[in-house]
């Protein structure tokens, strides 16, 4: 009874705000609202595919300029979390918001990443065909729209970001070549790069070292920590080890719900979270 | 991966609107309008003479290489595969078709308003443009991709087929509209006539290829080229991916529109076998041939497949089939990146040969 | 001059002709003469006197009488009487133009007719229009004389002719036999044929402004119970009202019955789908495969019909059944090849695959054309496969379109159970959920692909055999399938036969129950645009699998 009323008084809440009555009053990218403290907030989500409940109940509170690790074995939802974040999947009920003002679940991927919320794919997807400038070209903050789009050039300003990122992210060297031919780990870089360009609040990044030699992990870990602060970062990872070098705030997600939280001492000395890893996992790392 | 894996340095002169393969293209296209036509002006008696029935012929191949390049924009660079576009192609031909039957005898009903050359100007652009919206705004907003898409548009040229092969249509059943006499106040057998047409063709030929090319070296060709390779990438960075589709899906049917509109006088009929998907799949084989994400390659793969067709089926009709399937199996096979492919891999060999030629002298 | 001798000589071969002919009947009427004193004993003369009599009151030029002399025929003891009957509806009773003999006209598609004796039935030589007058009659007599004859058939024959007999009698009872079939029918045994006879019976009484009776007709589908009843129904009496209330049951039920008609008709188009989609679903799905040359694989199939049936010309039964493994292996073949040459080598690029096979169906159509020919051809259904089963007045199922239902119901009862208990299906499945998982757990996906590609293939060519016996066998024939075959998949979800299923048979019926409101066109353009608009909904098929998609 309690979940019905409370959808029906947000939908009401939603209705009935002031900047969203007509849609067009709406500012574009109306900035997000974190004076209230946490810049991501799950409340109670829940979703299952033919039966497979994915995400049971979860609830999880990200607070902004943090930097969180989330582990778990595979198949306990941590993909599907990130799914349900940035849009892609819809959650059977619960609650998403960004801040403190925008319901996640009334919008869309694209207006998900165009609010600041960006996302690193498990595997690293960059543009092949496109160089390593274009691509951060076009994940630059800036204007979406089709037309706007078609009569875009690239300014100084835009030229300088790009600059700054390559630097980050350590491509300069690399600028006009094609993202297709980079190594694995520097497509992984470039991707990160791409989500910098977006100047997002909130990075989603999907096991990034998967596949990375020691060095390139160590790169990555550095520039992961140095992101932290400057916007919110959100790791999902399998590896303890790299969990480990950069984590403060660690998640243990079991079976779609919040198994253990606190820091990476905590967490590993929690029983229930050594037998579902069975010591297995932390001792290979 | 099967793009341009040679290249491990992006040719940057590429992106600009003037790089050397749109002036080279734009030169060929242009000298070769103005070749054909001094030698048409040539006497009959020169040896030189190419005959008004030629003229015509290479007009019909110009409206080809128009809906070659819609068939590009969208296949080449966005990665959608349309089997349907002989769909707007003959939607435009249609509109067409119903001015000039005008001229001649008034049309009924609604039909009356095309008597006006400028209402059926609009018509040719905006009856494949609003197909193509509402097509494409309900496939591309609950992401119909790949080779789903391609049936449905081949369905939806089928069903356009079956539609205008009706006579309560009221554009002619089965044998479609025909008995064109006039356009604009001048006769369609006159000689000027012909050449006009011809020099209207080459010239939107010419028009549509810049337009594609600005559009391709634009930021929007590049999120469309994004899209093709990695659509959730694109709108994870924000990108609305439908809408990028969708302007794109329109311009192309647009193109295709235009393109029907100037082959109808050329030809003298359009009639519902435009609609059948074979047509529509022939186009793509053109663009194949030529090389597809390359403009000038469906520029040159309409062309070369057209002539072919017009020699063969003269000479030896049964083998036409063969020849075209055939075509079919061996660009997908041994030619994936098409003519174009194989003239860049080899400019690619040369220039990489000139480096280290110059590497060589100078060490 | 020559006049007269051309007027003379016309004269003498009149003359001879007459006299030849004369003398043919007086040798006729000698020889039965002759037979007919050599047979001792009077009893034969008085047995012959009565049937005589009978068969005088026939020549008369009045109808009525005619009728009345026939009754009285029907009534009569007279032995011959059903055949005497029969001649009489057929026209070849008749008598001696100038004698007092019967005959019966065995054969009158010639000149001349056999005919025999109408009482003693002995072969009497031939007669002419000249030499015989057969008796005429007219509609209304017709109709007395069928009813006459379905009266009489129910006294005699086997169950299955007295069943006829009534059914012949419905709207044939008048006042003048009501009570003999009445009495009949209370003999009857047969409980079908005595509800027959209470059908036909409450019509009469219905007529006669029985309202009881019409109690009896509710339901009842007959044409003729369905026309006297809205005739009576015009009128404006209590009687009118009942029967109108009648009539609406007939009305609804014959209603039910069309909606049955349809639903066959629908679930055999159906069926067609199914079968030319199935082969697709499973390539489609096991390999993501668009196989556009599948249509000419189904043409491979027809044809292999047609070229068996003229192996074995006159036995179109024993090359159906031939044909049926002959048209998988022929078409099997042929997908193996395919697969073979081309389509390993794109492996991965679903539209590369979806130009090239096109091209091959290109090659397939027209190598089709050079070898046999463009026309069609026409392949002979065993007469076991013609016809039609009558269910009822109002519903009749062809008996091929039933056969081509049950056969792609077998075929997709067969297909299921080989991917279900099968090594093959399990290996099928396992490359269809993860191929580099079940490569790696060692099943050879190379080989899987080999064999689903020449299953869906002959599948195909299954397909190709069922079409062979609904419709011409021709180059184009897999043409015009393969846009309804993917949508039929694509509908149904991609690699789910249950789906394909599903789909193929709902899109028959809807096609089916639209047409006889827009027309055959607009119906599959309404389908067509229906199906399209499906998929952008629900862009996984009917039974989508939800799950996370990565």
């Amino acid at each position: 009874m309690s979940v019905i009323d409370s959808t029906r008084f947000d939908r009401l809440r939603e209705f009935a705000r002031p900047d969203r009555v007509f849609d067009f009053m709406a500012p574009a990218q109306s900035p997000v609202d974190v004076r209230h403290g946490p810049i991501l907030y799950l409340e109670d989500v829940s979703v299952s595919f033919d039966g497979f409940q994915a995400i049971n109940r979860l609830n999880l509170t990200i607070d902004d300029g943090e930097l969180r690790c989330i582990i778990g074995p595979n198949g306990a939802g941590k993909t599907t979390m990130m799914d349900i974040i940035t849009g892609k999947t819809r959650p059977d009920h619960g609650q998403v918001w960004f801040g403190s003002r925008h319901n996640l679940l009334t919008l869309d991927e694209p207006q998900i990443a165009n609010l600041g919320i960006g996302r690193k794919f498990q595997k690293p997807t960059v543009f092949e065909a496109l160089d390593v400038t274009e691509n951060l070209e076009l994940a630059m903050a800036g204007e979406r729209r089709v037309w706007k789009t078609l009569l875009a050039r690239l300014d100084h300003e835009g030229q300088a970001r790009i600059d700054e990122v390559l630097e980050t992210i350590g491509l300069s060297g690399e600028r006009y070549r094609l993202a297709g031919v980079l190594s694995h780990g520097q497509k992984q870089w470039l991707e990160i790069g791409m989500l910098l360009m977006q100047r997002p609040r909130l990075l989603l990044v999907d096991e990034p070292v998967a596949g990375m030699t020691e060095p390139e992990m160590h790169r990555t870990a550095a520039l992961l920590t140095r992101l932290a602060g400057q916007q919110s970062v959100v790791v999902v990872e399998h590896d303890m080890g790299f969990v480990r070098s950069i984590a403060r705030q660690v998640t243990v997600l079991h079976q779609g719900s919040v198994l253990a939280e606190g820091t990476m001492d905590d967490v590993s000395s929690d029983p229930r979270v050594v037998e579902v890893y069975l010591g297995g996992d932390e001792e290979a790392a | 991966m099967t793009t341009q894996t040679f290249l491990h340095e992006r040719d940057r002169s590429r992106q600009a609107f003037l790089s050397r393969s749109t002036l080279l293209t734009s030169l060929v296209l242009i000298v070769g309008m103005l070749v054909v036509l001094v030698l048409n002006a040539l006497p009959e008696s020169s040896a030189w003479h190419v005959s008004n029935a030629t003229v015509s012929l290479l007009g019909k191949y110009f409206t080809y290489m128009l809906l070659a390049l819609a068939v590009d924009l969208i296949w080449g660079y966005l990665g959608i595969l349309s089997l349907g576009h002989g769909a707007f192609f003959a939607l435009g031909g249609y509109a067409m078709g119903l001015y000039l039957n005008a001229q001649t005898s008034p049309l009924p009903g609604w039909q009356s308003i095309m008597t006006y050359f400028p209402v059926a100007a609009l018509a040719v652009l905006l009856a494949p443009g609003l197909l193509a919206l509402v097509f494409g705004w309900l496939a591309f907003r609950s992401r119909v991709t790949g080779v789903y898409f391609s049936i449905i548009t081949q369905a939806l040229t089928f069903a356009l087929m079956l539609a205008f092969n009706r006579n309560e249509m009221g554009m002619g059943g089965s044998t479609g509209l025909t008995r064109f006499y006039e356009l604009l106040g001048f006769s369609l057998a006159s000689e000027g006539m012909t050449v006009a047409l011809f020099v209207a063709s080459g010239m939107a030929v010419l028009l549509a290829f810049w337009l594609c090319q600005a559009i391709t070296v634009s930021r929007l060709g590049r999120v469309s080229v994004a899209t093709r390779d990695a659509e959730a990438r694109v709108r994870f960075i924000g990108y609305r991916v439908d809408h990028v589709k969708l302007a794109l899906f329109v311009v192309s049917a647009m193109i295709a529109g235009v393109a029907g509109a100037l082959y109808v006088p050329q030809v003298g009929i359009i009639n519902p076998s435009t609609f059948a998907p074979l047509f529509s799949i022939e186009v793509v084989v053109w663009v194949a041939l030529g090389g597809r994400a390359t403009l000038y390659g469906a520029l040159l793969g309409a062309l070369v497949v057209n002539y072919l067709k017009t020699v063969l089926t003269g000479v030896m009709p049964d083998a036409w089939l063969f020849i075209l399937g055939g075509l079919f199996v061996l660009v997908t096979m041994l030619l994936p990146q098409g003519i174009a492919g194989v003239i860049s891999t080899w400019r690619g060999k040369r220039r990489d040969g000139e480096k280290q030629d110059r590497q060589e002298v100078s060490a | 001059m020559t006049k007269i001798q051309h007027s003379a000589g016309r004269f003498l071969t009149r003359l001879l002709t007459h006299s030849m002919l004369l003398c043919l009947l007086l040798a006729c009427g000698l020889g039965i003469g002759s037979a007919a004193s050599a047979a001792p004993g009077e009893p034969q003369a008085q047995a012959e006197e009565e049937p005589r009599a009978l068969l005088e009151a026939l020549d008369t030029r009045s109808f009525e009488d005619k009728g009345d002399a026939a009754q009285a025929i029907a009534e009569s003891a007279a032995e011959q009487k059903t055949r005497w009957l029969q001649a009489l509806l057929d026209g070849r009773l008749g008598k001696e133009r100038r004698g007092e003999r019967f005959y019966i006209i065995t054969d009158d598609s010639g000149r001349e007719w056999p005919i025999i004796d109408a009482i003693t039935f002995e072969d009497a030589g031939t007669g002419t229009r000249r030499t015989v007058e057969a008796f005429k009659i007219n509609n209304d007599l017709r109709t007395r004389i069928e009813g006459l004859l379905a009266s009489l058939s129910l006294n005699a024959g086997d169950e299955a002719s007295r069943l006829s007999a009534a059914q012949r009698l419905v709207g044939e009872v008048t006042a003048g036999n009501a009570d003999r079939v009445r009495g009949m029918r209370d003999d009857e045994e047969s409980d079908a044929v005595r509800d027959q006879l209470d059908v036909a019976l409450a019509l009469y009484d219905v007529q006669q402004g029985d309202i009881e009776a019409l109690g009896t007709l509710r339901g009842n589908l007959d044409t003729r119970v369905r026309n006297t009843l809205s005739s009576i129904a015009a009128g404006d009496s209590e009687l009118a009202a009942e029967a109108q209330s009648v009539l609406g049951g007939i009305e609804s039920k014959r209603a039910w019955y069309d909606r049955a008609q349809t639903l066959f008709f629908g679930l055999s188009a159906g069926s067609i789908l199914v079968l030319a989609a199935i082969g697709l679903a499973i390539t489609f799905g096991v390999m993501g495969v668009i196989n556009m040359a599948h249509g000419e694989l189904i043409m491979i199939g027809a044809y292999t019909t047609w070229m068996i049936q003229q192996a074995l010309p006159g036995q179109p039964g024993l090359a159906l059944a031939l044909a049926i493994p002959g048209g998988f292996l022929v078409a099997g073949a042929f997908g193996v090849l395919i697969e073979r040459t081309v389509i390993r080598f794109l492996k991965g690029r679903p539209l590369e695959t979806l130009l090239a096979t096109f091209g091959l169906s290109l090659i397939l159509q027209q190598l089709v054309r050079s070898v046999f020919s463009p026309l069609n051809r026409r392949v002979t259904s065993p007469d076991w496969l013609q016809g039609a089963w009558q269910i009822n007045e109002a519903l009749s199922l062809t008996l091929n379109r039933l056969a081509v239902l049950l056969f792609c119901l077998a075929v997709f009862a067969g297909l299921w159970a080989l991917m279900r208990y099968t090594r093959l299906g399990l290996e099928v499945r396992a490359v269809t959920q993860n191929r580099a998982m079940a490569r790696a757990m060692g099943v050879r996906a190379t080989r899987v692909d080999m064999l689903t590609f020449g299953l869906g293939a002959g599948v195909a060519g299954l397909a190709g055999v069922a079409l062979s016996q609904l419709t011409n066998v021709g180059p184009n024939l897999g043409q015009s399938y393969i846009v309804d075959s993917f949508l039929v998949v694509v509908f149904g979800g991609v690699g789910n036969l249950w789906g394909t299923l599903v789909a193929g048979m709902s899109l028959g019926v809807i096609n089916q129950v639209l047409q006889p409101w827009v027309g055959a066109v607009l119906a599959k353009i309404i389908v067509l645009v229906g199906v399209i608009l499906f998929i952008q909904k629900r862009p996984q098929g009917i039974f989508a699998p939800k799950g996370r998609t990565s």
